[in-house]
């Protein structure tokens, strides 16, 4: 549904994509994961056309999305900071979205507007926000128009445990319902459950990008932090991960 | 798509000060052509300046806004678009009340429409600099630096390359020279188009006999507004070919 082809972003002197192709599928949980600075939002904000890339191209099914912005009504995108008019209110902010998006009433979903009980703070102001209710916010609009798509940016950073909770039930509800989710993360054990496919970020390079079920079989690993860490020290390579193990059991042994 | 009427206490205080400094002018001067001097002398200091930091300001303090409609369905060309229709319509706006409203009252003539007319185009030419300058600056600081610079440079430095340049020169026929060199600075543009609906060119001195005749004309007249009308549209279409290809 979303393909890439060898995007490449710089700036200044830092290499933030370096040569990244990958071809994500309709109907899978993409995590993508990497240390701070490796590419993560730099990607995601090139797939939403906020950052152009130097080359490469990006397709949202099969369109090239720096041609058209159509493809944004097609993808809830919730970002790691939130950013708003500071003079607008919570409900001012939802309805000029609302009216941007053309969508009726009907046809919106509400179950995060009534989870987090967006109701009752919407008229406060956007700067009196502390970032845990920005990021309610920020959920709230990424779900409302029930999109194919749902990208979001560590998502679950700064809410409290009550709102992470009902945010992950809502992701699983959308994979339910075969929807594209591509999140991105540097806390894997927070989304472990929801995830199919790891896309491992690391200096702007795409180190893998592989269904769990591969990661667990390579690595031999049942705990995903575990694999991944693993990963992270070996590099993707079958032969030499298996030949790290049996030399690391042979000095315990 | 304006959903910007939210920065009104700024454009309050600008229409109010116009409007004061306008006023008392004419209070002042028992004569009200003098007072239209005195007030077209501010007009062509201060409503470019007023317009340029404004719009600087108005555009770094809406990057949220702009950050969010761009996640949104929404195309590049029309965000920036209705951003700069906001703030022009409301610089314009509070000049035509500040200004337009007295003017009318005391000097409703030839000369009272050409300054309403003049410093509105003003508004508007300095506020599509002002977009061109912070599409291109990175922040906000840099951006009102550049602002204040373009202004500086079109209200004060200009004029004294141009005199450099008129007594250097001063052996050869400059005439023409001069004329392209005015097209060159909005302000200039704008105080020439008012001073000869203003019969007092004859304080020109120099080239005023040149300017007479060629912008007290017809063509003169249609001149002077496409090469403002071009200030206005070169300057904004500049922006949103660098606001397209700009990273958020």
């Amino acid at each position: 549904m979303i393909k890439i082809e060898h995007l490449n972003k710089r700036f200044k002197k830092l290499h933030a994509l370096a040569d990244v192709s990958a071809d994500i599928p309709g109907g899978s949980v993409v995590s993508l994961i990497g240390p701070n600075g490796s590419g993560k939002t730099t990607l995601i904000k090139c797939i939403l056309g906020m950052v152009r890339a130097d080359s490469g191209n990006i397709y949202f099914d099969n369109k090239l999305v720096h041609k058209d912005f159509k493809y944004r009504n097609r993808i809830g995108y919730m970002p790691q900071i939130g950013r708003y008019p500071d003079n607008m209110k919570i409900g001012q902010v939802l309805e000029m979205i609302k009216n941007v998006r053309g969508i009726s009433e009907q046809e919106l979903d509400n179950d995060l507007y009534e989870a987090f009980d967006i109701e009752s703070i919407k008229d406060k102001s956007m700067r009196s926000l502390s970032g845990g209710t920005r990021q309610k916010v920020s959920a709230t609009l990424a779900f409302m128009f029930d999109p194919d798509v749902f990208i979001l940016d560590e998502p679950t950073a700064g809410l409290d445990p009550v709102a992470s909770e009902i945010l992950k039930d809502k992701i699983t509800k959308e994979k339910r319902r075969g929807k594209l989710i591509l999140l991105s993360s540097h806390i894997l054990s927070d989304l472990e459950e929801l995830t199919t496919d790891i896309m491992y970020l690391n200096e702007g390079r795409l180190q893998f990008f592989e269904p769990i079920s591969t990661i667990r079989d390579i690595t031999g690993e049942k705990r995903l932090s575990k694999a991944i860490a693993k990963l992270m020290q070996h590099g993707f390579s079958k032969d030499e991960m298996n030949s790290t193990s049996t030399h690391q059991t042979r000095i315990v042994s | 798509m304006l959903y910007d009427i939210l920065r009104s206490k700024v454009i309050i205080a600008y229409t109010l000060f116009l409007f004061l400094i306008t006023f008392s002018l004419f209070q002042l001067e028992a004569d009200p052509g003098k007072a239209m001097l005195s007030v077209l002398n501010i007009v062509l200091i201060v409503v470019p300046l007023v317009s340029m930091v404004f719009s600087t300001i108005h555009y770094f303090n809406s990057y949220e806004f702009i950050e969010l409609m761009l996640s949104q369905p929404v195309s590049r060309d029309k965000v920036i678009i209705s951003e700069y229709a906001g703030t022009a319509l409301s610089l314009s706006a509070a000049y035509l009340v500040g200004v337009g409203v007295p003017v009318c009252l005391y000097n409703f003539n030839a000369t009272g429409i050409s300054v309403i007319l003049g410093g509105c185009i003003l508004s508007i030419i300095f506020c599509s600099l002002a977009f061109l300058a912070s599409v291109k600056s990175r922040d906000k600081a840099r951006g009102i630096g550049a602002a204040l610079l373009l202004w500086f440079y079109f209200a004060l430095i200009y004029d004294g390359l141009i005199l450099i340049i008129l007594f250097t020169f001063s052996d050869y026929p400059l005439e023409k020279l001069t004329l392209v060199l005015s097209s060159l600075n909005p302000v200039d543009l704008a105080r020439i188009f008012i001073m000869l609906n203003m019969d007092v060119s004859a304080l020109m001195g120099y080239t005023g006999a040149t300017y007479k005749d060629f912008f007290g004309s017809g063509t003169g007249t249609i001149y002077t507004f496409a090469v403002m009308l071009l200030w206005i549209i070169v300057p904004l279409l500049l922006a949103t070919r660098s606001f397209r290809r700009k990273d958020l």
